[in-house]
């Protein structure tokens, strides 16, 4: 199991790799320092959001709130904002809210049986971005202070590297310490491994739920905060369909869906192949929908390939008759 | 122990025509052997009694008649013909249909559904369902049983005697020649046993050849011509009911003498480590009382279904009792999950191990520490030397095979993986341990040596309390026996007083039995 | 043997408790919102309900199947955008095709594509809701290549297409005997077919199912390719009734579908849903949307409540199972 959860990893650097020399075929600009990283940065806030997504699927559950409840973030930021709230406090109050909206999901989640995950975040995609409509109705609130912009566009000071990506890192740094060094990490493997074996060996699941679901929601607000700052408005429709391509990154980081597997590391390197796909595709000029359909051939593709050799090569999944 | 005085029905068994013969069956499962090489015959028109002590074998047996298990050795004929039942679907085909102790085939659909789905009545041209005539139909097999359920009532919202009604309706349905029942009065009260046993020898009477599987002297006297016992997969014999009493039958399903393979030795109980009082969980069991005392093995002992499993659940917070209180050294605790009873310094060895005590592709060191990260790490951050020190002390301990203890749990044989249970239970350290079944599926080497890491651990001061369905187990290893019945206790035994016999008598109850029966006539 | 029948009819007491309760629900909103805005209870107000009701209540079938085997299809709302698309494109090409035609094509072209996202679920044994998802993002993303991102206008089409929608049958627009066309087939096929049946052993015990011998992939993947089929013929009905094929047709309509069925009664583990429950869900959803501009509440907060409904609605179905629950062993203890 564990060889060839390390031989993803290799495919997915192999994978990068040639990207990398594609894309600087078709681009001169490419593999200059600016290029590279102004290419990484664009992409990042979607990164936050994968980080707890791992998190998430490893412990078997699903989440697909996570663009509205972004959303909502976003929108109430802004409007605080413009109600006359410093940007200063505002953008704790987008973290607020995110924290909030995930909380309530995986209380939910956790207290209640027979409510899943799937259910209760696929009503919340409804009930949270539409809160944002109901606030903010189809207009947009910019116009922040030029300080803010700094978070998505500006670079630590001296040298040219994107404030954005060292913001990253050091939250993958701390996802990763907790997943992979932590006796919560530890324990989340156990839930998506077997939840009966782990409720049976005195895991408190549902307060471990309840809180990957939490971290969940507040990093959906940290990507709220620097999407905004990217965009320099908000309005309820922001990071629409978001959820699709965390999830898919997240299972092509060898993460797998029905838990207990992938990590960390796995789930930055499909991102860094996500970005570098969509640079060159850029490149390429090809549309943002049909990058849509592709994504969602992969995803399928990560999931169903593997299944299927392992079926044909070893025995079937269930014996019987 | 007298007999029912009312006159047996005649033995009216076809013996000229057998309709299933097995001839030398034997069947594999990785490092046991669950059959080895076992005859059956059965004629139309008797009730065959098949019985044995948990992992005799029987369940295999039906398995293989039924098209669920293929044997490994040895030819199944069919009204003298050589058969193969490839599947379910086959053994079907051939008219045989089995009623399980819990039937649930399909909860949320009707009985007339349940009844009818493999084999619908269907118009021959435009292939529509004939609901009225099945519904019929459904009404005159229910009838026949003595049955007024309704054809359209919802399967899952009945009581497990009427969902046994419907699986025996939906195996008239198919004219079953061949019908098995597997322990069906276990979770039957005295009234609903009395009614199928009715319905046992009315089949029985039509030529229905049956194999009834059963645990109850009580069933097995009163309603069976011929028995055959089966213990550790061999067939001990077969015999005519009437040639055989209850003594010679419980000596034939125990057959081994006690053997000094047991060695619990000798404590002087110390201080009470657990006691709970008048625990009840509804619909399960119902006042429970007992105490458990530093250096005690106590032996939980039972039918299964008769409630052991639900206590020990409900003492280790799986599924709380309703009412009671629960004592750890003298201080009432409350217990609503796993989490507070491992804080209260009492641990639990599901009986399912490998599906309720495993991770399969986490390591063997990882499987051992999950339930004491907080003493390993309290600081939060993984130890991993201090991990590795304990899952190696555990694989030394238990005589673990396996290359390293960073292997998955996967890559380790069925008997080393349970071990690794046990080596999770031992890691933790506890005060109270409570193990189901703990030798269940490990072969005779691993079972002496958990027996004696049992007996280590009582003398330093532990208390255990163990549910086991093996007789020498709980008389070897208990230095008190609890004995279970429907819900209840039904019999507590020292060490020097308990027999076999005493343990069965108490198991199947024949005092309260007859005691309900005057209370509902009365 | 003496049957305690008082438990089936604690349930069917719970069940008809249930669709009784939306009924009286129904009305009662009815009565409230007719109160404050007496157009409501007109007659062409009710029969524009009726006609918004016709489509979801459709597409509530095909997901109601889906549901029934413990999967779900959130590919659903962009398959009925891709088929919409086609369909006009179609139409605008060639305007002298007839709408019965463009129905058939609807219903053909969605069960390809929910034959697709089948494969998929059945044989490739992909989670539904990871293969579902990643099928929604694909269908829209053709949606969007096949039609350079232009919209398809009301001018485009001929009358006789929009007639679909405007036309009457004694009465009743067209799109409503559509829908109870469907409603009939439907029934016919759920309640009264082999296969109909075995639909609801696999989602009700799917070890079982397959040792009495269903077909138990087969089962899956029909299911998913008859809510293919219907979101087919609901994308063409769509276009007609609102006279636009767009890109962005029924975004996040799979949330309405949902909150109609799950209202409904259909459980999301599997094994329960009736089609009177899924149609009495689907009238509820539409009186609510149809409501919320009479007495004044934005549009804007139709997403919101869609989201609660769909919460509340699973909570309350737990409950009612969990209450049977309860009474069986409460009955249970008095055998011990």
């Amino acid at each position: 199991m564990k060889r060839r959860f390390f031989r993803w990893e290799w495919l997915l650097l192999i994978l990068i790799i040639g990207i990398s020399i594609v894309n600087g075929r078709l681009s001169t600009h490419f593999w200059s320092y600016t290029g590279l990283m102004d290419a990484l940065a664009v992409f990042l806030e979607k990164g936050f959001m994968v980080l707890t997504m791992v998190l998430v699927l490893v412990i078997g559950d699903i989440d697909i709130s996570v663009a509205s409840i972004t959303a909502l973030s976003s929108v109430l930021m802004a409007m605080a904002y413009r109600g006359g709230l410093p940007m200063a406090l505002a953008v704790p109050l987008a973290l607020a809210v995110g924290v909030g909206c995930g909380y309530f999901n995986g209380t939910l989640i956790a207290k209640i049986p027979g409510l899943s995950a799937i259910i209760v975040t696929l009503a919340g995609s409804s009930l949270y971005r539409g809160i944002a409509y109901i606030l903010l109705g189809d207009q947009a609130v910019g116009g922040f202070p030029s300080w803010y912009s700094y978070l998505a566009w500006g670079y630590i000071k001296g040298t040219h590297i994107p404030f954005i990506i060292v913001a990253f890192l050091v939250c993958a740094l701390f996802y990763g310490l907790l997943l992979h060094r932590t006796t919560f990490g530890r324990r989340l493997y156990a839930i998506g491994n077997n939840l009966v074996a782990a409720r049976f060996s005195g895991v408190p699941v549902a307060r471990i739920k309840q809180i990957v679901f939490t971290l969940n929601g507040l990093m959906a607000g940290v990507a709220a905060v620097f999407l905004t700052s990217k965009l320099g408005s908000s309005r309820p429709n922001i990071a629409l369909g978001y959820e699709l391509e965390v999830i898919a990154i997240t299972v092509l980081g060898g993460v797998s869906p029905s838990g207990g597997k992938g990590g960390i590391v796995g789930a930055c390197l499909a991102l860094l192949l996500m970005r570098l796909l969509r640079y060159g595709m850029g490149l390429k000029n090809i549309p943002g929908q049909v990058m849509m359909v592709l994504i969602g051939i992969i995803l399928i593709g990560v999931v169903m390939v593997p299944q299927l050799v392992s079926t044909r090569k070893g025995k079937p999944l269930v014996r019987e008759s | 122990m007298d007999r029912d005085p009312c006159p047996r029905v005649l033995y009216g068994a076809d013996v000229e025509n057998g309709i299933l013969e097995l001839r030398g069956i034997s069947k594999f499962f990785p490092g046991v052997r669950a059959l080895n090489r076992v005859d059956f015959d059965l004629y139309p028109g008797e009730v065959h009694c098949l019985v044995g002590e948990n992992g005799a074998g029987k369940s295999t047996l039906i398995k293989i008649i039924t098209g669920v298990y293929q044997p490994d050795e040895g030819e199944i004929l069919y009204q003298g013909q050589k058969v193969v039942f490839a599947n379910p679907m086959v053994a079907s085909r051939y008219q045989i249909a089995a009623v399980y102790q819990q039937p649930a085939s399909f909860p949320h659909l009707t009985v007339t559904e349940n009844i009818f789905l493999g084999h619908p009545l269907i118009h021959p041209k435009s292939k529509r369902l004939l609901w009225p005539a099945m519904w019929e139909r459904a009404r005159e097999l229910l009838r026949s049983l003595g049955s007024d359920l309704s054809p359209t009532a919802v399967v899952g919202t009945l009581s497990v005697a009427q969902q046994q009604m419907v699986e025996i309706a939906k195996a008239l349905s198919i004219h079953a020649r061949i019908l098995i029942m597997d322990e069906p009065t276990a979770a039957l009260t005295r009234r609903e046993t009395e009614d199928l046993y009715a319905i046992v020898r009315k089949l029985r009477a039509q030529g229905t050849a049956i194999i009834f599987i059963s645990h109850r002297f009580e069933d097995i006297y009163e309603i069976a011509d011929r028995v055959t016992v089966l213990r550790d997969g061999k067939s001990v014999g077969t015999w005519k009911i009437v040639e055989i009493g209850e003594q010679d039958l419980i000596r034939a399903m125990v057959g081994r003498e006690i053997t000094q393979l047991f060695p619990k030795a000798q404590v002087t109980p110390g201080k009470e480590l657990l006691r709970v009082e008048k625990l009840s969980r509804i619909g399960f069991f119902r006042d429970i009382s007992f105490s458990l005392r530093a250096g005690e093995i106590v032996g939980l002992s039972g039918l299964v279904g008769s409630g052991r499993t639900e206590v020990a659940q409900a003492i280790f917070g799986i599924a709380p009792a309703d009412e009671g209180k629960i004592f750890v050294e003298g201080k009432e605790v409350t217990i609503k999950s796993p989490l507070d009873a491992i804080r209260n310094g009492i641990g639990y060895l599901p009986e399912d191990r490998l599906h309720q005590g495993l991770f399969f592709p986490m390591s063997i060191s990882d499987n051992i520490t999950i339930a004491i990260l907080d003493d390993i790490a309290p600081s939060g951050w993984l130890q991993p030397e201090r991990e590795h020190e304990v899952a190696s002390r555990m694989l030394e301990l238990l005589k673990i095979k396996a290359p390293t203890i960073f292997h998955p749990v996967s890559s380790l044989s069925g008997g080393n993986q349970q071990k690794v249970v046990v080596a999770k239970l031992l890691a933790a350290r506890l005060r109270i341990l409570i193990m189901d079944e703990p030798t269940q599926g490990v072969d005779v080497g691993a079972k002496a040596a958990i027996h004696q890491i049992m007996s280590d651990l009582a003398k330093e001061g532990l208390g255990i309390l163990m549910i086991s369905s093996e007789m020498p187990e709980i008389l070897g290893m208990s230095d008190r026996i609890l004995v279970m019945h429907e819900g209840r206790i039904s019999g507590e035994f020292s060490r020097g007083e308990a027999t076999q016999e005493k343990l069965l008598e108490a198991a199947v109850n024949v005092e309260r039995s007859r005691k309900r029966e005057v209370n509902i006539s009365g | 043997m003496v049957s305690r029948s008082s438990s089936p009819t604690v349930v069917l007491r719970l069940r008809g408790f249930r669709e009784l309760g939306i009924i009286i629900f129904i009305v009662l909103i009815s009565l409230v919102i007719g109160a404050r805005n007496p157009r409501f209870l007109t007659w062409g107000n009710l029969h524009d309900m009726l006609l918004d009701t016709a489509i979801l209540s459709i597409l509530a079938v095909g997901m109601m199947l889906v549901l029934v085997t413990g999967g779900i299809d959130l590919s659903a709302e962009s398959g009925l955008a891709l088929t919409g698309m086609v369909a006009g494109m179609v139409i605008k090409a060639h305007p002298h095709l007839s709408p019965l035609f463009m129905l058939f094509l609807g219903l053909g072209l969605g069960s390809l594509l929910g034959a697709l996202t089948g494969v998929i679920v059945a044989w490739g044994r992909v989670l539904p809701i990871i293969a579902t998802l990643s099928m929604m993002y694909v269908y829209r993303g053709i949606t969007f290549i096949i039609s350079g991102g232009k919209w398809i206008n009301a001018y485009e089409m001929p009358d006789s297409f929009k007639e679909m929608a405007t036309g009457r049958l004694l009465g009743f627009s067209n799109l409503i005997t559509i829908a109870l066309l469907v409603y009939l087939v439907f029934y016919y096929f759920i309640y009264h077919t082999r296969t109909g049946r075995e639909i609801y052993a696999v989602g009700s015990n799917l070890e079982a199912a397959r040792i009495i011998g269903i077909d138990t992939t087969f089962i899956t993947w029909l299911v998913y390719t008859l809510s293919g089929a219907l979101y087919g013929l609901s994308g063409v009905m769509w276009v007609a009734r609102y006279a636009s094929a767009q890109n962005d047709t029924a975004t996040g309509f799979v949330m309405t579908i949902v909150a109609a069925c799950v209202l409904g009664g259909v459980s999301i583990t599997g094994g329960v849903g009736s089609l009177f429950g899924v149609l009495l869900g689907s009238v509820t959803i539409g009186i609510i949307n149809n409501a919320l501009p009479m007495v004044r509440i934005s549009p804007f907060w139709k997403m919101a409540l869609q989201g609660i409904i769909i919460l509340v609605a699973v909570m309350v179905n737990i409950l009612i199972t969990q209450s049977v629950e309860r009474a069986q062993r409460r009955r249970r203890n008095e055998e011990i």
